[in-house]
Parts: C-alpha cells; structure tokens; sequence
C-alpha cells in the first residue's frame, strides 16, 4: 500500500514527557524524531502497526502564535480534544499492564455487547478508549 | 418564586471566563474524570477539590470556567446517563437502576429523571429498548452512550419552572 493516512497529529504539553508516556508505557516506538532549531518533529508508531504514525506536537511558535498555542494547550489540558482509540487484543490484561506502569486510567475495563473498553490519559489531558473487539467467541 | 430558582437564574447569567493554566485544568479534569468514573458515589465538593488540589472555596467556580457546567450539574448529567444506559441495556427495577445510578431514594430519581428527558423511567426503557438494537453497530459502544448525555444548559430546577410556565401558559 502507497497510499492513506501516513501520520495524525496529537497536542502535547511537553515533547519529553509525550514521548516517554507513549514508549515507555504504552509500548510504541519511535519513528522520527528531528529538529529544525526549536522545532521538532516527532512521531510514534505502534509497533504492529509500521504504515502510520501517531505525530506529538507541542502548540507553539513558529508554527502558531503565543495567544493561540496557549487556547490550544487550554483545551488539551481539559480534555477536550477529540476521542483517540487503540485497539487491543486483550483489554483486562492490557489494562492491568499500563496500569502498574503508572498509566492514569479514567474507566476501568467494561464489556458492552461483547466488546471491552477500558479509558485513560496521556500526561498532557488527551483521553484514549482502548477497544476489544467481538469478545463472544 | 422560591430563593433556589432565583439562585439557579443567577448561575445561568454569562459571565467572563478567567483565563486558567493548563497545569489547573490538567488538575480540574481529573476532577471531572473521577466523577466519571464512579458517578454513582457521593462527590461532595471537599472530595472533589482534593482531587484537583484546589481549595474548596475556588473549586465550583474553577470547575464551572473549566467546563461551562456547576460540578453537581455535571455528576447529574452523568448519572441520567448511566441510569439511561441501565434502563436501556438491563432488566434491573427502576428501583435498582436508581440507586446503581446513584440516587437514594426512587422518588428523587422518577422527578429528575423526568425534569431531566421528559419522560418517566419506565417510559423511557420502553421506548429505547426498541430503538437500540439498531444503532449499536455503526459506533462504538462508548461513544454512542456519551453522545446520549443529556445536555443539560440550566439548572433542572429552572428547567422545572420552566416546563410548568408552559404548561401553565398552553
């Protein structure tokens, strides 16, 4: 495959602290990580998955201004953007993993209709469900 | 007119929003997250002050800018939602959906749970057991019972006034 989504962004409050959340917890590795004078560019991906990559981005300039890079970490440091999912292959057991490294999980393993979804933060306020699916077999 | 409805009026008024640090709405949010996570405790402003480290003075009103909604409206609206999820999803009684959903008494919950959607519980599962079935298959589970809380803008007191205005009027 050539073509689809390569990299989808997520605002971070701090570059070091996204990027040790996201591979020493969550397990993901890093793809790249360059820097252009203060810029830089950093992603992640997940190790089963080597065609996309999840960008950690700090709001800020150059990129944006001050008055807007602070609105933005205002609204990711209350949870307010969009739902992020990663699916698992086995939700209690990854739950009980991440949360004895210390991840802070905001629901707790449920099964709903023969899925399990379990909830939790990054350090910077973005929330994550971590889905099973079809767990009636 | 009673002094709580006054009250709640005044809540309702726009007011400017202080401009908060990321550090206290990271704080603030976790406030919020544990009364999602066990919406059916009792969450007395102290307890939910302590957890987003700040006085229990300033909490309501931090928490109100933060989010646009009174901490004891917002663990309102997720309990209507999970009671909402019991009734739709269970076979439990009325009685048991209310107090898993984190009422004390089925009195208080058959009133605000009409004030809240309009219609009595039982009324309610009626309706939506029927309904569910066939959209639970297009979005996940989680974000479909999230898109079901009820948004609840005024106080459910002036929503009550309100509702007997009309009533009154029509």
């Amino acid at each position: 495959m050539s073509q689809g989504v390569q990299v989808v962004g997520v605002y971070v409050r701090d570059h070091d602290e996204a990027l040790a959340f996201y591979v020493d917890k969550l397990g993901f590795k890093v793809h790249t990580d360059v820097r252009n004078g203060d810029y830089r560019w950093l992603t992640v991906q997940h190790p089963e998955q080597p065609l996309f990559q999840l960008g950690l981005f700090v709001p800020g300039p150059p990129v944006l201004d001050a008055a807007t890079a602070e609105d933005i970490s205002a609204i990711v440091a209350k949870g307010a953007m969009p739902p992020l999912v990663l699916a698992v292959d086995d939700c209690r057991a990854a739950y009980e993993k991440l949360r004895a490294g210390g991840v802070e999980f905001t629901q707790e393993p449920i099964e709903r209709f023969g899925n399990i979804d379990a909830g939790f933060r990054d350090p910077s306020g973005n929330g994550w469900k971590m889905i099973q699916t079809g767990t009636q077999s | 007119m009673n002094h709580r409805s006054i009250k709640a009026r005044h809540q309702e008024r726009p007011r400017h929003r202080a401009r908060q640090s990321p550090e206290l709405l990271r704080r603030l949010l976790r406030a919020k997250d544990s009364i999602d996570k066990a919406s059916h405790e009792a969450w007395p402003v102290r307890r939910l002050a302590r957890v987003s480290g700040v006085s229990e003075a300033h909490f309501a009103r931090s928490f109100k800018d933060a989010f646009g909604i009174p901490p004891h409206r917002y663990l309102l609206t997720r309990r209507i939602e999970r009671a909402t999820a019991l009734l739709r999803e269970t076979s439990l009684s009325i009685t048991d959906v209310a107090f898993q959903a984190g009422w004390d008494s089925l009195g208080t919950f058959g009133r605000t749970f009409r004030d809240v959607t309009g219609e009595s519980p039982g009324a309610f599962r009626l309706r939506e057991k029927a309904a569910m079935q066939e959209r639970q298959d297009q979005m996940p589970v989680c974000f479909l019972k999230a898109s079901n809380r009820p948004d609840l803008t005024i106080a459910v007191l002036e929503k009550r006034r309100r509702a007997s205005k009309d009533n009154n009027a029509g």
